[in-house]
């Protein structure tokens, strides 16, 4: 029978092209990946006071006056790690222009009332992104430093060298990393209790 | 629009069309069985797989025998992925230790990344243990995209046959498509993205104290308000770059997060993005430049190439105005684009991918069969999400799915061929071809079976409250559109999703996964047989009447072939979702 001689010829490529491809191939790169990148195979893992706080490149809730807000996240109940999720919302739905128009309100009285940069109050696809736009961490400055006891200059200075350019100078977006950019602020000053 | 966001995509274009010509070659060369460079460590490695599987592989076969050989072997690979999820909570490599997954949400996934297709109805990191993500999702990436570069490979062969039955032997097709051309590329590239920092380990998920400690509030059952404080994080960890990579170059797609390629640990920057976008066209783009060496009309390559480049400039430009226009909606936010600020339409979007690399992603994932992205479609505006629907209308021909893409365009070349016959009042020849009834009968096939089985099911969905209309996540037009969105993803073996719909239920689980088991071995089947029945004939030599497939004109009747069908076929139905979505935002109003 062609059939029977085809199905088990079939079967016996999926086990022997299995080994190779789903259990060499993958434990051969984890094993090259493992010496040549040891930090970026595992993570990019920070760790402040011996205790582990974080990846450098997975978003963290902030939503303390005294630190930098990161953008909303529909991740779980908010930048869950172990969930990743956008919020999936449609540009008329509803429940999008309700939860922006919240946002906004909230955010424009500590800001003296200027527009708000669009990614800080819209979800990423992520829910773990852990930049900002320039512009939408500069728009926090002054709450910030409010809160901080710290002259506005110093904390927009502290965000001008956070910004990490377009890569190659093209591509992507300049970004502000959130996380790296709030360990800064604790470093300079204490957070309020 | 930046001007910055223009030079991205050209340069995405250049480099495109700058790796066509020597990886086209090189792939002509590994499947005519010529020596190449990687021939001395390869070589033995091929060896041992025929001695251990049993292939003769001086065996050439019919059309018929390599058809049921590939069926044989997706049937056999399907069953094989279906048992490693059922059972994977008994199986190694599973820290987190995740159950077997639910018999429809198994079936559906093993159809789903059996046919190409990679559409997810599960969460990858709280669903799949590492032996099932690697061995079981990321083989069938490798496997599902060697078929499809065979399965183009046998239809260029057709082409350039001249009176032969025989097409070739398709275990030696899939085995050298999987060691020449997707492996080394893969080896190279996980390695690449692991530099980006696209994680690549087997550790468990990684506990880690929070910065700022959460409180929030939730009222219980008996509505008092408990106030609860987050003080942790679980970052989820993997073997991903491996799968990654060849989620991109196999154009399959299955993201190993829920996030697929939003996800910072599967593209984690700008130019881990690049990468990916490059993979996915790589292989297709080559394709055409194989077609030119085996039917020994390079120009016709490029051609092909060039109708295929316009419809992907039209698309990215159309998706990039929209997304960059954002949403009108959203009151005192500030979506002018500027040196610090992407502006548009971000919600979905990722800070470092921004409007152009989100959209430029979202346009080549779609023109191919891919499915990856990095920004939610769901959100994208009306016509930004409709750029994405159209492509895979289209039939996924722009470049399109590794093989897939070139058998899929090759059909519309015999069609364009047989109008501009037609036009002409002569028997149409497609390179020395004539192209009679029985090959338009089975190019006609190839042609219908998706839109057949996207409007059907779409149709049933949308008049059942009861298991159809309750999935749908954004009410109003927008609803329609992603369940017209999931039925063309499934039965055009793309992958991608709006993904509001709540798609892991049985309706939804098994009549996407029938999609998708039609949507590829339907298109197959017909596909082969043309190419069997084209290999049958001589060559008719070049005459005056002949329509010439070398250039500009052939290109763009081939690009009016593709649009017609297209938009003939699914234009009321777009127009009811995407288009009156559209004018009701700009109208202002919501759901």
């Amino acid at each position: 029978m062609a059939l029977t001689r085809h199905l088990l010829t079939a079967a016996r490529l999926t086990v022997v092209t299995t080994v190779l491809l789903g259990l060499v191939y993958p434990l051969v790169v984890t094993a090259v990946a493992q010496v040549l990148f040891p930090d970026q195979a595992n993570g990019q893992l920070l760790s402040r006071d011996g205790v582990l706080i974080g990846s450098r490149i997975i978003g963290q809730p902030f939503t303390s006056a005294g630190y930098f807000y990161s953008r909303p996240s529909a991740a779980g109940a908010g930048y869950d790690a172990g969930a990743s999720s956008g919020s999936n919302l449609g540009p008329t739905n509803k429940k999008l222009i309700d939860r922006v128009a919240g946002d906004v309100a909230r955010l424009r009285a500590d800001a003296g009332g200027t527009a708000v940069p669009i990614d800080l109050v819209t979800t990423s696809a992520s829910g773990l992104d852990p930049h900002l736009s320039p512009a939408a961490a500069l728009y926090q400055v002054a709450r910030v430093a409010r809160q901080r006891r710290l002259p506005p200059e110093d904390v927009r200075q502290l965000v001008e060298a956070h910004i990490e350019p377009r890569q190659l100078g093209v591509f992507g977006e300049p970004v502000v990393n959130v996380l790296l950019l709030n360990l800064a602020l604790d470093a300079r000053a204490p957070r309020p209790r | 629009m930046t001007l910055n966001g223009w030079i991205q995509i050209l340069l995405f274009l250049a480099a495109v069309a700058l790796v066509t010509v020597p990886l086209g070659r090189f792939m002509a060369a590994v499947f005519a069985r010529e020596r190449t460079w990687l021939d001395p460590v390869l070589g033995p490695i091929e060896r041992i797989i025929y001695r251990l599987t049993g292939v003769n592989a001086s065996h050439d076969m019919r059309w018929t025998e390599y058809g049921l050989s590939m069926l044989a072997f997706s049937l056999v690979s399907m069953l094989g992925l279906y048992a490693l999820q059922r059972l994977q909570g008994v199986l190694p490599f599973n820290p987190q230790g995740l159950p077997g997954v639910a018999p429809d949400l198994a079936f559906n996934t093993a159809a789903s990344f059996t046919t190409n297709t990679n559409w997810q109805a599960y969460a990858g990191e709280t669903t799949m243990s590492y032996l099932t993500q690697m061995a079981g999702l990321a083989y069938q990436n490798f496997m599902s995209a060697a078929a499809g570069i065979a399965l183009a490979i046998v239809f260029i062969r057709a082409i350039a046959a001249r009176e032969r039955e025989t097409l070739g032997n398709f275990w030696v097709d899939m085995t050298r498509a999987t060691l020449w051309v997707l492996l080394p590329v893969c080896l190279v590239g996980a390695l690449a993205l692991v530099s980006q920092g696209v994680v690549q380990n087997f550790k468990p998920y990684e506990r880690v104290q929070l910065v700022d400690p959460q409180t929030t509030t939730t009222t219980d059952a008996r509505g008092q308000t408990v106030a609860a404080t987050v003080t942790e994080q679980v970052i989820a960890q993997g073997p991903v770059a491996s799968q990654e990579i060849i989620k991109q170059f196999g154009t399959n797609g299955g993201g190993f997060f829920n996030a697929n390629s939003a996800h910072p640990f599967e593209n984690p920057t700008p130019l881990s993005n690049v990468l990916a976008m490059f993979a996915i066209f790589a292989i297709s783009a080559g394709l055409t430049a194989t077609l030119g060496q085996m039917t020994q009309s390079p120009r016709h390559g490029w051609a092909v190439w060039g109708a295929m480049a316009f419809l992907f400039l039209a698309g990215v430009t159309t998706a990039y105005w929209a997304e960059a226009a954002g949403n009108p909606l959203l009151a005192d936010t500030d979506q002018q684009s500027g040196a610090m600020c992407p502006g548009g339409n971000m919600e979905g979007k990722e800070a470092r991918f921004g409007i152009a690399s989100s959209v430029l992603f979202a346009t080549i994932t779609t023109d191919a069969s891919c499915g990856a992205v990095n920004a939610m479609h769901d959100s994208f505006t009306p016509l930004g999400g409709l750029v994405p629907l159209v492509n895979m209308m289209l039939g996924e021909v722009i470049f399109g799915g590794v093989g897939a893409g070139m058998y899929g365009i090759l059909i519309f070349v015999v069609l364009a061929v047989f109008i501009a016959g037609l036009m002409v009042g002569r028997t149409p020849e497609y390179l020395g071809k004539k192209i009679e009834a029985f090959d338009v009968q089975m190019a006609m096939l190839a042609v219908l079976v998706v839109p057949l089985v996207v409007l059907v099911f779409t149709g049933i969905s949308v008049v059942s409250p009861a298991f159809g209309t309750s999935s749908i996540w954004n009410p109003g037009p927008h609803g329609l559109t992603e369940i017209l969105y999931a039925y063309t993803s499934g039965a055009a073996n793309n992958g991608s999703a709006f993904a509001g719909l709540s798609a892991n239920t049985p309706w939804y689980n098994v009549t996407l996964a029938a999609s998708m088991l039609v949507g590829r071995f339907l298109v197959i089947i017909p596909m082969l047989a043309l190419a069997g029945n084209l290999a049958r004939k001589n060559l008719v030599p070049p005459s005056l009447g002949t329509f010439p497939v070398t250039t500009p004109l052939f290109a763009s009747l081939l690009v009016g072939v593709i649009v017609i069908v297209g938009v003939l076929t699914f234009f009321p139905v777009l127009s009811l979702g995407p288009i009156v979505e559209h004018f009701l935002m700009r109208a202002g109003t919501t759901f």
